[in-house]
């Protein structure tokens, strides 16, 4: 059911935690948009550009020679996509709504809202790679490849962004092993710590 | 030797550090002076006079500081001061004049006054980024200058890219015209002793010939890309120019000690007064008539760049004062066989490069006591190689998005807006450019001087 009061509830994930499926259950049952590679989408068209000249440059991390920052501006394309990003969150937050956030540095952003609930999905290898092997037709050892190259890419955009670390437990309200529960647990888990944290809020 | 080494050891370390952006960069450059101060001078030269000279502490407190009578003052090594002083206060008068509207004014009367058509747009912008620039940091005139052409094009439906590509340029061209436009210029002319009028008549008339070149050449690579998309509007939907004044009296105001610093600046040479004595005497005046927004005002400066700039005057020292630049003139000297010619070539083209892809500040602080050192031992008027290193540092930057900071505040601000300006996109419009002014500069050198 759909809070009365405004809810931001940010998804920090490993890849093959399930953490998007978990935080797309959580926005169904809560009745909450969600925010995750589509909010390039909705960014580019609040700009009124292609959401293809942003794509390109979303989740990267800048190469320090090649770019400089002038008094907090950034000449590089990924900083300032990221950028619109964060300030599209703010808005949003800004203007009382309520939505569900996967990734975006979005605990960190938003970190300053009384509203803000942080969460974090982990799994075990072994329960990863079998999730991303199977959902992208890939071997044991592909997949393993696949998930810390993906795990390291995200760690280092985060970390560009925020003074905060990716995946360390302080950055978080919460962090949830999803390997333990499964996703419907998890879900069922988070929704109840949700709902303790939502009666809590003023 | 091993303070010569160490010298250039700290030096390269503080260039990589501020290239990486590790820190911020006046931590580093701040840094590597204390590392200068006692491992070069203390520990390895054993040398307090080398401490006191380079922090040139002495230097605020003689008369030549705020008063030179007649001839130019004498190079001094170390900390400049002056450009510190000068900056801070001319920092501080921008501010003011921010605060009060007056850019944003300026550029939408502009707008107006040519009927809000696209491509005189195009060129009035053009020519008031560098007419801007000439006093005012390239930062500030970009950064208000591009904010309003986002909002422009978003009005008229055209693409700002090439428009803020354009701006930038002339905006760094601008700041080559005049002693105060770019801080290198600052620089090189309160090292070597030159006024204000020095400028104007050699880079400025370099700078004037090679904007009337730029405007035609950035108005046929993008007058197309400019008229695509363009929509009719009616003007009476479009802001008012006078929206954009937040004080009428803040605005009336900034626009007298604007025109009083650009007095000043231009009777310099006549009245005696140095570029320091302006710097405080503006920045008094705005403080005392912005009344209780003066410590506001206060807040707003950017204490960072001037300890930056502190530091890397000491960094700097560290290699003045153990000869390395001497032993670089000694090369520039040696590989150039004596020939002017092939010294201005160098130093222009080294600087453009260089600056291209480094700050150009140190670029500069460093570069001064080389061509100083060089004239003295090849017997050249310094004067000449001062032009070539101004031109250098202050057109070279221009090339790619990582060159000067004005660079940095366009793509930004066009960013914000949605529209991405990569690498290629940059420098296919820009380096050209670039390179087109750095050799008219190059030949007009040639042409005037030798």
């Amino acid at each position: 059911m759909k809070p009365q009061k405004q809810v931001i509830i940010s998804i920090g994930r490993e890849f093959g935690s399930a953490g998007h499926e978990i935080a797309e259950r959580i926005a169904k049952r809560y009745g909450l948009s969600l925010y995750d590679h589509n909010l390039l989408r909705e960014v580019a068209d609040s700009h009124n550009v292609k959401t293809e000249e942003l794509e390109i440059f979303d989740e990267m991390k800048h190469n320090k020679f090649l770019y400089r920052t002038v008094k907090g501006m950034s000449s590089s394309p990924a900083d300032n996509v990221a950028l619109m990003q964060f300030n599209f969150l703010r808005e949003k937050a800004d203007k009382g709504e309520s939505f569900v956030v996967v990734g975006r540095c979005s605990e960190t952003i938003l970190k300053d809202y009384p509203s803000l609930i942080s969460i974090f999905i982990l799994g075990d290898m072994e329960h990863k790679v079998a999730r991303v092997a199977r959902l992208y037709g890939k071997s044991d050892k592909e997949a393993e490849r696949f998930i810390k190259e993906k795990d390291r890419k995200r760690k280092k955009y985060h970390d560009s962004h925020c003074n905060s670390k990716w995946s360390e437990s302080h950055t978080y309200d919460l962090s949830l092993n999803s390997s333990t529960l499964g996703v419907e647990g998890s879900v069922e888990f988070l929704s109840e710590y949700i709902d303790k944290r939502i009666s809590r809020m003023k | 030797m091993i303070a010569q080494i160490l010298a250039v050891i700290i030096f390269l370390a503080m260039f990589i550090l501020i290239i990486t952006e590790v820190w911020e960069r006046h931590i580093v450059t701040l840094g590597c002076a204390v590392l200068t101060l006692v491992l070069v001078f203390g520990l390895c030269m054993h040398s307090p006079s080398a401490i006191i000279e380079t922090l040139n502490i002495h230097s605020i407190f003689s008369t030549g500081f705020w008063h030179t009578a007649g001839e130019a003052s004498e190079a001094s090594a170390g900390i400049n001061w002056e450009t510190i002083v000068f900056i801070a206060g001319m920092m501080i008068m921008v501010e003011g004049m921010a605060n009060s509207g007056f850019f944003r004014w300026l550029c939408m009367k502009i707008a107006k006054m040519v009927k809000y058509q696209i491509i005189p747009i195009f060129i009035t912008f053009m020519l008031l980024s560098f007419v801007l620039a000439m006093f005012i940091d390239s930062i500030t005139v970009i950064l208000f200058l591009a904010a309003v052409t986002v909002e422009l094009s978003q009005l008229l439906k055209f693409n700002p890219v090439p428009m803020i590509l354009a701006e930038i340029f002339c905006a760094n061209l601008g700041g080559s015209a005049t002693m105060c436009g770019d801080p290198p210029n600052i620089i090189i002319g309160t090292s070597l002793g030159f006024s204000f009028a020095d400028f104007v008549t050699n880079t400025g008339l370099i700078a004037v010939v090679a904007l009337v070149l730029v405007v035609i050449y950035f108005y046929f690579i993008f007058r197309k890309e400019l008229t695509e998309n363009a929509g009719k509007i009616d003007p009476s939907t479009l802001p008012d120019p006078e929206e954009a004044i937040v004080s009428k009296r803040g605005f009336t105001i900034s626009c007298v000690i604007f025109l009083c610093a650009v007095v000043l600046l231009v009777t310099h040479s006549q009245t005696g007064l140095t570029v320091s004595c302006i710097g405080v005497f503006i920045a008094a005046v705005t403080l005392i008539t912005s009344g209780k927004d003066a410590l506001d005002l206060l807040k707003k400066v950017d204490y960072k760049t001037l300890l930056f700039f502190v530091g890397l005057f000491v960094v700097v020292g560290g290699l003045e004062q153990t000869g390395i630049l001497t032993i670089l003139a000694g090369f520039i000297g040696k590989v150039s066989g004596g020939n002017l010619k092939v010294m201005i070539a160098i130093i222009i083209w080294v600087s453009a490069i260089a600056s291209a892809f480094i700050d150009n500040i140190p670029f500069a602080a460093t570069m001064i006591p080389v061509i100083d050192s060089l004239a003295a031992a090849q017997g050249i008027d310094i004067s000449i190689l001062a032009w070539a290193l101004a031109m250098g540092t202050d057109i070279g930057g221009s090339a790619t998005p990582i060159g000067a900071s004005a660079n940095v505040v366009g793509i930004a601000t066009a960013a914000k807006s949605g529209h991405m300006i990569k690498w290629g996109k940059y420098c296919k419009a820009m380096a050209p450019a670039t390179i087109l002014v750095v050799l008219v500069s190059m030949l007009m050198i040639y042409a005037r001087y030798l």
